[in-house]
């Protein structure tokens, strides 16, 4: 009987759909599930998609690789939540894609550095780190100063979220380039607008230098934006205890 | 492991040849069989004591019924009731001040305010709140906001140009930028302002000067230049800058303006440990009574 697996061995063809078939096992098992059981994602209020200028310093995050040395994903011991605040949800990093968890701590995890540092901190710090942190190892980005925001592909990069399930709707991607210019500036005529849109969005000329869209801009509205949007005192953690 | 003996052919083989070799057909190693098996046996334990197997509504507890987050909720709760004696205490001080003039308690705020500090202040005013500049040296005695136990306990709680509703918004305005004033009244404002520290100036420039800055200085830095707390207007007439004293840093200032922002720390941490914060950095080395 132990001479069986003979047959799969002298037949690729066979032995090919034997090992997929394994495999899909594996993935319904352990994958499956975890997008119809309704303790997968907990219920929290206040998680909204990015603002259109959010997801393009998103993008740069990524770009950059930021990744690589700072985490977002505050676990849930004692001695994380103490220094970072809340355990990260899955529910904080539902419209991430893809996630930004990170494996690797070379830097603070950032995941809710969002409000900690004023602007100018970022920006300095970003521009030349170790200015501000003389120990610090991290490279300078003294370039997103420089750099203009590309507006060019705002739109789709709105679509595409959607396309993988970010409630983007056809208004928010129509007004992607507006609402990403009147997010730097609080007094446009789009303020409400962009508000209604994307409530509790931080409306601010991030990068103090008011006449140009940079990437600069970009990332430190992400980066302002991070772990502060959903509302605590509303949460119920006993509810999603598993 | 004893050499397989192929010459007599005792050796079980697979039947498979190659130009003369043969593949042999030895069983596994013993060891590395029993712990093949004992994974196998551990998987099934694991099942039945951890959570594990995924169903249609929910998914198998086990019988432990281990959860990370109730875990995380108990272990927090047990360090918050080793602290919640001097967290009451503190709340219950009926000021500051009466912290300060309780060893124990004073130790205590020194100690949680250290480690506060170092999270959540050393990034941007230094390890040892030396600052840097655009983030006020926090040991001396000079203070942009008011140096009392009280004053830093706003500046904590509301932060300065911050999201708070309560905080304050008053800034260095943009004289040159937003063309406020003339390249030529920015500059020698510039030497007005070196002059009230006692610094080299062109005595010419801080005459023509004169006007302009009575007209729009005083109402924040004062008549003889030594600010107001009230609104963040730091004191001119000393050796201590935030942005840089030199005449580059000055004309600096004055063209592009300056509104630093302190966050606002009143939700992001605990009345107690704010008022640990306060205590620890007012006994830094400069505050005031």
């Amino acid at each position: 009987m132990f001479d069986r697996h003979q047959f799969l061995e002298k037949n690729g063809l066979i032995l090919t759909v034997a090992i997929l078939v394994t495999v899909a096992i594996g993935g319904l098992v352990e994958i499956a599930p975890l997008f119809y059981l309704e303790s997968t994602i907990e219920k929290v209020k206040g998680v909204r998609p990015y603002t259109p200028l959010e997801l393009a310093g998103r993008n740069i995050y990524v770009r950059e690789g930021c990744y690589v040395c700072h985490s977002q994903q505050i676990r849930p011991l004692r001695d994380e939540v103490e220094r970072y605040g809340h355990y990260s949800l899955a529910a904080e990093s539902m419209y991430d894609h893809p996630f930004q968890w990170g494996s690797k701590r070379t830097g603070p995890d950032l995941a809710r550095v969002g409000g900690k540092y004023s602007d100018d901190w970022h920006r300095e710090h970003l521009i030349d780190p170790q200015s501000l942190v003389p120990e610090s190892v991290m490279p300078p980005y003294a370039f997103l100063q420089e750099t203009a925001l590309d507006l060019s592909n705002m739109s789709a990069a709105l679509r595409a979220n959607r396309i993988v399930g970010v409630p983007y709707t056809e208004d928010m991607i129509e007004n992607a380039v507006s609402d990403a210019r009147a997010q730097v500036d609080p007094f446009s005529d789009d303020y409400d607008a962009l508000l209604e849109r994307y409530p509790g969005a931080i409306i601010r000329e991030f990068d103090g230098d008011a006449t140009a869209l940079t990437e600069m801009d970009a990332l430190i509205a992400y980066l302002q934006v991070l772990g502060t949007m959903v509302d605590f005192d509303a949460y119920e953690p006993e509810q999603n205890y598993r | 492991m004893a050499a397989p003996n192929n010459e007599t052919g005792e050796e079980e083989t697979t039947g498979h040849e190659w130009d003369g070799i043969r593949e042999l057909n030895n069983p596994l190693p013993r060891w590395w069989l029993i712990i093949f098996y004992a994974t196998i046996v551990w998987a099934v334990v694991y099942w039945i004591f951890m959570p594990a197997w995924p169903g249609i509504t929910g998914y198998t507890k086990g019988l432990r019924n281990h959860s990370e987050r109730e875990n995380v909720a108990v272990a927090l709760q047990q360090l918050e009731s080793s602290r919640v004696e001097f967290a009451q205490r503190l709340l219950a001080a009926p000021s500051l001040r009466a912290i300060e003039s309780d060893p124990d308690l004073l130790q205590y705020a020194r100690a949680a305010g250290e480690s506060l500090f170092g999270d959540n202040c050393a990034t941007c005013h230094g390890v040892g709140g030396q600052g840097f500049v655009g983030y006020p040296n926090l040991v001396d005695d000079e203070w942009i906001w008011g140096g009392t136990l009280d004053d830093i306990q706003t500046t904590l709680r509301v932060g300065r140009r911050s999201d708070h509703p309560e905080t304050t918004y008053t800034e260095m305005l943009a004289y040159g930028q937003d063309g406020l004033l003339t390249p030529a009244e920015v500059n020698d404002l510039t030497d007005y302002v070196l002059s009230l520290s006692g610094q080299l100036h062109d005595p010419e420039a801080r005459a023509r000067a004169e006007e302009v800055y009575q007209t729009q200085c005083v109402s924040c830095h004062g008549v003889d230049g030594t600010g107001d707390r009230e609104q963040g207007a730091p004191n001119l007439t000393d050796a201590i800058w935030l942005y840089g004293g030199e005449r580059s840093a000055i004309w600096e200032t004055l063209w592009y303006g300056r509104a630093g922002v302190m966050p606002s720390f009143e939700g992001r941490l605990s009345e107690d440990q704010i008022a640990a914060l306060a205590v620890y950095v007012h006994t830094l080395g400069g505050g005031e009574d």
